[in-house]
């Protein structure tokens, strides 16, 4: 390792700097701060209407943020996300899945993970004109997107339904394939947002399991909004709390279980701090 | 025995005469003041005049044959088909007998005339049709003694109609292009035959091109006849201005229309659904009042003519080539036939349009043909996955509008002469109705809706000023049946297992 490279490992993989998101005289996020460390899965919990879900849409570009800079580094380059488009935001390595299932749900499930690796085979296909030839380094690339979707598609369990068409899948098996279309992508960091609503307890470990195998094998950041408490409290390395738009509180989950202000925001102001620990959602 | 079966169902719902009756009277009604205007009153050519003739018993017995079918379909959806079929089954069996006596000739013509109850042959045909469904839905009914559950059946059955058709598409579609190519030499085959033929293929084609844009990338696309203006204009003033000849001209034709698709799409792409379609109809009507009012370079309304004729390989058809020139009959050592030129035109055009279809069925299987698909089903999602929605776009609206203009030069050459009235509105919508008909990024249904929509609207001249509204009726009855198209089945880019194997 080089000093470089261990200055770099140091470093968080996401910084979040006074991140500010007004509509209008509505302020939805009101100068948020955080860090998301490399391989770590931070998660951001909050009641409704807290703004988490404003954060991720700033985070991937669907809203250009008031105020504040989104850095993302990876491979030793820093990208200014604040300043890029979703697309290239998408290229720079941010992956996300969707509150509410966006499948492209009449194209089959093997075609959905094809898609999500579109960048490189538009480089490979010459950006259509070698692809049109039918040239042989094209189909030797496009085997390769197959064999790594096949790869995903044993992960989640969904190989023998890889041919048929994303939105004849269960509810949950859709969910999992959303998750695998946004690691197919390659991604440095992978934001979910509420993997597990609509999930049952079985398919909530399973989605544990996923979340901690992606970790793990893939060494991919997760960044995470969830309701579930149990799951959260269960996978995460660090929690950032959001009410009003504003962060009330940062820590590992011991110290979250244990914050007042935590309490307070999910049991309102006068909540029995010791009864309700931790399941408040 | 399996009416028992049935008894239950119908028995929860009393069958009431009295309502049915009323509802095939409101029917009847309806017709009857629809005829009264449409029917009743016919204003005919005589010599030295117009004349008006009065068909009172076309009027009766449209009114009386809406007011049978209405009350048979009452009977059948209250579950009493027996009737429906015996009825139905001995009008059908009448009309049909009364038919072939009619076109047979001979001595009983006049009585079978005069038996039958419209005026109009294709009408009576079209009557005969509708009573043999009939007849067959209560047929089929009373033998399995199922439940008519408006339409869901009939939907079932073509949508594994079309997914059937998908499956026998290996087989069926090089009998298709056999056909195709040996049609121009087949007996019937004569000029007007050949030019009906002309013209349903480059609908076809257009219908391909725009199937791109529309079928595939999801943008409702009402300017398209724009990009086909855009062509012909192109072929025709550069061949009348400078002289270049069809081939030269071609791609040269499609990338100016290419050009315009990219031009309008780039401003207007970030808009969605129903304001698109709004921008692009807007579009293809400047194109046309830009063509009507640029006298100097377009001659406006007078339109281009003397646009010259392809050749084949330099070899022109004609008669008496000019001097230092041999024609193609002298060439292959044949006897001049007028018809020679258009049988030339239809491989033309039938392979620019194939051209056109494996171009298309190719890209499908591409990443960017992905990306399209991809930003039909889901903008949001296609963007989240590093998919750059506006660039992606663009190649669609360019890809299709260069076929459009491809399209284009070939009707201007096969026309010689073009003018804006060519190119308007109603152009699009047809366009657009063959591909939504056919079933959207169908490549069969296309061609299927083109010769429903263009080859039998020519076929049907008999029917006049009906057809439109014949054309309409057709229109409204697939979209109630078939929403989704005629044959809307998509089959998967790619495969992880082959088809029929790998599932439990």
């Amino acid at each position: 390792m080089t000093a470089a490279d261990i200055l770099e490992s140091a470093r968080p993989l996401l910084d979040v700097e006074h991140l500010t998101m007004r509509f209008g005289g509505l302020v939805a996020i009101d100068d948020v701060s955080f860090a998301a460390a490399p391989k770590d899965i931070t998660a951001i919990i909050g009641p409704n209407g807290a703004g988490k879900t404003t954060v991720f849409n700033c985070l991937t570009g669907f809203y250009r943020p008031s105020v504040g800079r989104l850095t993302l580094r990876r491979n030793g380059q820093e990208h200014l996300l604040e300043r890029m488009e979703g697309h290239d935001i998408a290229q720079a390595g941010v992956a996300r899945t969707f509150q509410n299932i966006r499948l492209f749900s009449q194209m089959s499930a093997l075609e959905n993970l094809i898609v999500a690796q579109h960048n490189k085979l538009m480089r490979a296909s010459g950006y259509t004109a070698f692809g049109l030839m039918g040239m042989q380094a094209y189909s030797e690339v496009e085997a390769q997107a197959v064999e790594l979707a096949r790869y995903w598609l044993e992960r989640i369990e969904l190989v023998d339904r890889a041919d048929d068409d994303a939105g004849n899948l269960a509810y949950g098996q859709q969910r999992r394939l959303e998750i695998a279309r946004a690691m197919c992508t390659e991604p440095a960091l992978l934001c979910l947002d509420e993997p597990a609503a609509g999930l049952n307890p079985r398919e909530s470990v399973e989605l544990e399991e996923l979340l901690l195998f992606i970790r793990e094998q893939h060494g991919v950041g997760i960044l995470l909004i969830e309701h579930d408490m149990s799951v959260v409290m269960e996978i995460s390395d660090h929690i950032v709390v959001l009410d009003y738009g504003q962060k009330i509180a940062e820590g590992t989950p011991q110290e979250i279980r244990d914050d007042p202000a935590v309490i307070r925001a999910y049991l309102g102001e006068e909540g029995s701090a010791g009864a309700e620990r931790g399941g408040g959602a | 025995m399996t009416d028992i079966i049935a008894r239950p169902l119908a028995g929860t719902r009393p069958f009431r005469l009295q309502g049915a009756l009323k509802e095939a009277g409101l029917a009847a009604f309806v017709m009857f003041a629809l005829s009264l205007a449409l029917i009743a009153v016919r204003v005919e050519d005589v010599p030295g005049g117009l004349a008006i003739r009065w068909r009172p018993f076309d009027v009766i017995a449209a009114v009386v044959l809406v007011f049978l079918g209405r009350l048979g379909l009452a009977f059948l959806r209250n579950n009493r088909p027996a009737p429906v079929a015996l009825a139905s089954g001995l009008f059908s069996a009448v009309m049909a007998l009364l038919l072939i006596v009619f076109v047979s000739g001979g001595g009983g013509v006049s009585w079978a005339q005069s038996l039958l109850p419209f005026s109009g042959f294709v009408v009576n045909v079209l009557v005969l049709i509708i009573s043999l469904v009939l007849t067959l839905r209560a047929g089929l009914m009373w033998r399995r003694g199922e439940r008519a559950d408006a339409g869901t059946g009939v939907g079932d059955t073509m949508d594994r109609l079309a997914a059937s058709v998908q499956g026998v598409a290996v087989y069926v579609i090089p009998v298709l292009l056999v056909a195709a190519i040996i049609f121009p030499f087949l007996p019937f085959a004569d000029r007007r035959i050949l030019d009906i033929a002309i013209l349903v293929v480059t609908y076809v084609m257009l219908g391909w091109g725009l199937n791109i844009v529309v079928g595939l990338a999801g943008l409702l696309d009402l300017g398209y006849v724009a990009f086909y203006a855009v062509g012909a204009y192109a072929y025709a003033l550069l061949a009348t201005e400078m002289g270049i000849g069809f081939w030269l001209c071609l791609p040269f034709a499609g990338a100016m229309a290419a050009l315009a698709g990219v031009l309008l799409g780039f401003p207007v792409l970030r808009l969605r659904g129903d304001y698109l379609a709004i921008v692009t109809l807007g579009f293809g009507e400047m194109i046309r009042i830009i063509l009507l009012n640029w006298y100097e370079v377009t001659n406006g309304p007078d339109g281009i003519s003397g646009i010259p004729r392809p050749t084949f390989f330099g070899l022109p058809f004609v008669r008496s080539p000019p001097e230092g020139v041999e024609s193609f009959h002298s060439f292959f050592g044949l006897t001049y036939a007028p018809v020679d030129r258009i049988i030339f035109l239809y491989y033309v055009i039938l392979a620019m349009a194939l051209i056109t279809n494996q171009f298309t069925l190719r890209i499908r299987k591409l990443p960017v043909g992905r990306a399209w698909e991809a930003l039909r089903e889901d903008e949001t999602a296609s963007r989240s996955l590093g998919i750059n929605p506006r660039n992606t776009k663009l190649t669609a609206f360019g890809i299709g509008a260069m076929f459009g203009g491809f399209a284009g030069s070939f009707f201007a050459t096969r026309q010689g002469f073009i003018s804006p009235e060519s190119f308007t509105f109603i152009e699009s919508a047809v366009i657009l109705a063959i591909v939504v008909l056919g079933g959207m990024g169908s490549q069969i249904g296309v061609v299927l809706a083109a010769v429903l929509l263009i080859g039998l609207p020519e076929m049907f001249r008999e029917l006049q000023e009906f057809r439109m509204l014949a054309f309409g009726a057709a229109m409204v009855l697939i979209m109630i049946w078939r929403p989704r198209g005629l044959l809307a089945h998509r089959e998967p880019t790619i495969r992880l297992f082959e088809k029929g194997a790998g599932k439990r």
